[in-house]
């Protein structure tokens, strides 16, 4: 053992309870910034989880229909009041070669075509508003994972079989094998049987939402070999943005990524983010300011012993790394004990927190590197408050500790 | 004729250098210590004994003048190289003891030697428990400072003083707080070091008993050496020097 770290250890060792103490500030603070970011982070991935766990990434749809007025003159302004079109259901151009287009665009990694629309589910004199969404059951499920989340029968798209969520089964009465009639403000009617029920967590999405197959929701709706949309999924669920820039200029599309629907829930998370940052910065520096007050009365209680190793030869370098040691050392200890109670912390919590169902709310997001990166930001905040006591006891004179003690 | 270890010519020192209250301590002192030899420095309070001896002991830089130890001017030597000269050829022992109450008597004489080497082995332990045997503390090698008296505290740090064979000992009133029993028993321990091993010796001292069993008494009058003179009573061997 180096003569430097022999000294530091026994000067952190002679003063037991400011040592102790500051270890313990330490523990505390490193197992607060270890427990609050898992706990965001596995909080913030949980909602995005959740929120994607109903929407494509990235959705195509055909632009806004506008008017093109054909009254126009260039030496006088013409009054005329445009009114804006109503949007009618419509399909995407030559969807067949954009569809290509898409799928194999990079950073996609699915694509499902989708015709959805307004449509009214009946049984008896109940009768209820939905969306129908015809799709292709093997491709939309690689964007939307349905078939995780039946709570009855299968996820069956196929001939007159069609899948409703759970709120609808139960408003209409209606269970797996029955059977459904559903009309459109097209003239569209047909009857469908029910294959299975969905519970995707979302009552609005659970009362709305019919899947059938794209054959009939294009007859139901009047659009014949028509998708009114299509849904992607990409790799990198953050680059849904970029992607989604690059194929709107490319199509000439209306391409919408999630995190332009979700603006919202993004910047809310955003501040989240920010806030737990400054959480985490306060903390460092109160940790940073218990450790060098520690040292400050350090110095000042060594400094006969500080005087007598410098007249025994001590180089005031020797004596510095000394302090600089102590203050690795007492981040060192801390956040290796920090670590353990954030572990235990975060073992714990979600056996504490359940939801009504018993289940967790979330699990914290563990990962080695954030107590790796929590150890080392520990050390080194010790060794950056160590500097200024450090300093003094290497600039210290010998000659007047010794003296004067 | 001995080797010369120590030499001091024309140093002065002042404090408060560029301030209206700036005091001259040492008047030009000029003073030499050859191998082997046993002096008292002594003087009224006040006089310069610590200041000259601080400086000596290269703790302290002179305002003016030169010091030589075994023949190196000091002047042009780097704080670094000082640092390690003062280490290898310098002992100290002051009246306060100064142990490092964080380690145990063994550890703190073996302390200059891991200074020096940098990390700890079987030789220095092996040295240091001998010079603790010699000054009579084998039995206390683990017991921390708080645990020792007084006058084995300063055993202690007189084995300690001596753990790198430095050429050269200053002690700063090395006897001031022990009763007089105690006092002789130190100042025997010093004087046998002396003899055995050569060693220099530069003791600051208020007692005049203790001078007068010096080999040479060299008296401070406020920063001037006023009088330097062999001990007539001293043993047959240090007069013939």
């Amino acid at each position: 053992m180096p003569f430097e770290l022999i000294v530091a250890l026994r000067f952190l060792r002679e003063g037991r309870m400011q040592s102790i103490l500051i270890i313990v500030g330490v523990t505390v603070g490193v197992a607060v910034i270890i427990f609050i970011t898992a706990l965001i982070t596995g909080l913030q991935g949980n909602i995005i989880t959740r929120t994607l766990g109903t929407q494509a990434h990235i959705v195509v749809r055909p632009p806004d229909e506008v008017n093109r007025p054909v009254l126009r003159r260039e030496d006088a302004d013409i009054a005329a009041r445009i009114e804006k079109r109503a949007q009618r259901l419509r399909s995407i151009d030559q969807w067949q070669s954009v569809f290509e287009l898409v799928e194999h665009a990079p950073g996609v990694v699915a694509a499902s075509p989708t015709v959805a629309g307004a449509a009214f589910a009946s049984r008896g004199n109940a009768n209820k508003s939905v969306a129908l969404l015809g799709v292709d059951p093997v491709r939309y499920l690689r964007i939307v994972k349905v078939h995780e989340s039946i709570a009855a029968g299968e996820f069956r798209v196929a001939g007159t079989d069609a899948v409703i969520g759970i709120e609808l089964a139960s408003d209409l009465g209606v269970n797996v094998g029955d059977k459904l009639r559903l009309t459109t403000a097209e003239g569209g009617n047909d009857i469908v049987t029910i294959a299975g029920i969905f519970d995707l967590g979302n009552k609005e999405v659970n009362r709305r939402w019919v899947f059938v197959t794209l054959k009939m929701a294009q007859n139901l709706l009047d659009l014949a070999g028509g998708v009114t949309n299509i849904d992607l999924a990409v790799k990198e669920i953050f680059s849904a943005e970029t992607v989604a820039g690059t194929l709107s200029l490319q199509t000439g599309l209306l391409v919408e990524s999630w995190m332009q629907t979700n603006a919202q829930l993004l910047a809310a998370l955003r501040n989240q983010t920010i806030t737990t940052v400054i959480i985490r910065i306060f903390v460092i520096l109160i940790v940073a300011l218990g450790i060098a007050s520690v040292l400050v009365v350090s110095v000042v209680q060594k400094s006969r012993e500080i005087g007598i190793l410098r007249a025994m030869g001590t180089s005031s370098r020797k004596v510095m790394t000394v302090f600089l040691l102590q203050g690795a050392i007492v981040g060192f200890l801390g956040s290796l004990l920090g670590s353990l109670l954030a572990g235990a912390l975060l073992i714990a919590f979600p056996r504490i927190f359940r939801d009504a169902g018993g289940f967790p709310f979330f699990e914290p997001d563990v990962n080695v590197w954030l107590f790796v990166t929590a150890m080392l930001v520990a050390v080194l905040t010790g060794i950056i408050a160590a500097a200024t006591p450090a300093r003094r006891a290497a600039h210290m004179d010998p000659v007047s500790a010794i003296r004067y003690g | 004729m001995a080797e010369e270890i120590l030499r001091l010519e024309g140093v002065r020192k002042s404090y408060g250098v560029g301030t209206p209250v700036e005091t001259e301590v040492l008047h030009g002192i000029d003073l030499s210590l050859e191998a082997g030899e046993f002096a008292a420095l002594i003087g009224p309070s006040g006089s310069g004994k610590s200041t000259l001896l601080h400086t000596v002991g290269l703790l302290e830089r002179p305002s003016a003048g030169s010091i030589a130890i075994q023949g190196r001017d000091i002047g042009r030597l780097d704080e670094t190289a000082i640092t390690e000269l003062r280490g290898r050829t310098l002992g100290f022992v002051f009246q306060f003891h100064y142990l490092i109450p964080a380690f145990s008597a063994l550890e703190n004489v073996l302390m200059p030697q891991l200074i020096d080497k940098g990390y700890r082995d079987r030789e220095m332990e092996r040295r240091a428990a001998t010079l603790l045997d010699a000054v009579g503390l084998a039995a206390a090698a683990d017991k921390k400072p708080s645990e020792l008296s007084g006058g084995m505290q300063q055993r202690v740090a007189i084995a300690r003083a001596l753990a790198m064979h430095p050429p050269m000992v200053l002690a700063d009133e090395p006897t001031g707080n022990l009763d007089t029993h105690t006092a002789d028993d130190v100042f025997a321990l010093l004087r046998q070091f002396n003899r055995e091993q050569h060693t220099a010796f530069l003791i600051v001292t208020h007692d005049p008993r203790l001078a007068a069993r010096c080999d040479r008494r060299i008296e401070l009058v406020d920063g001037r050496i006023v009088s330097d003179t062999p001990t007539p009573s001293s043993s047959p061997e240090v007069t013939s020097l």
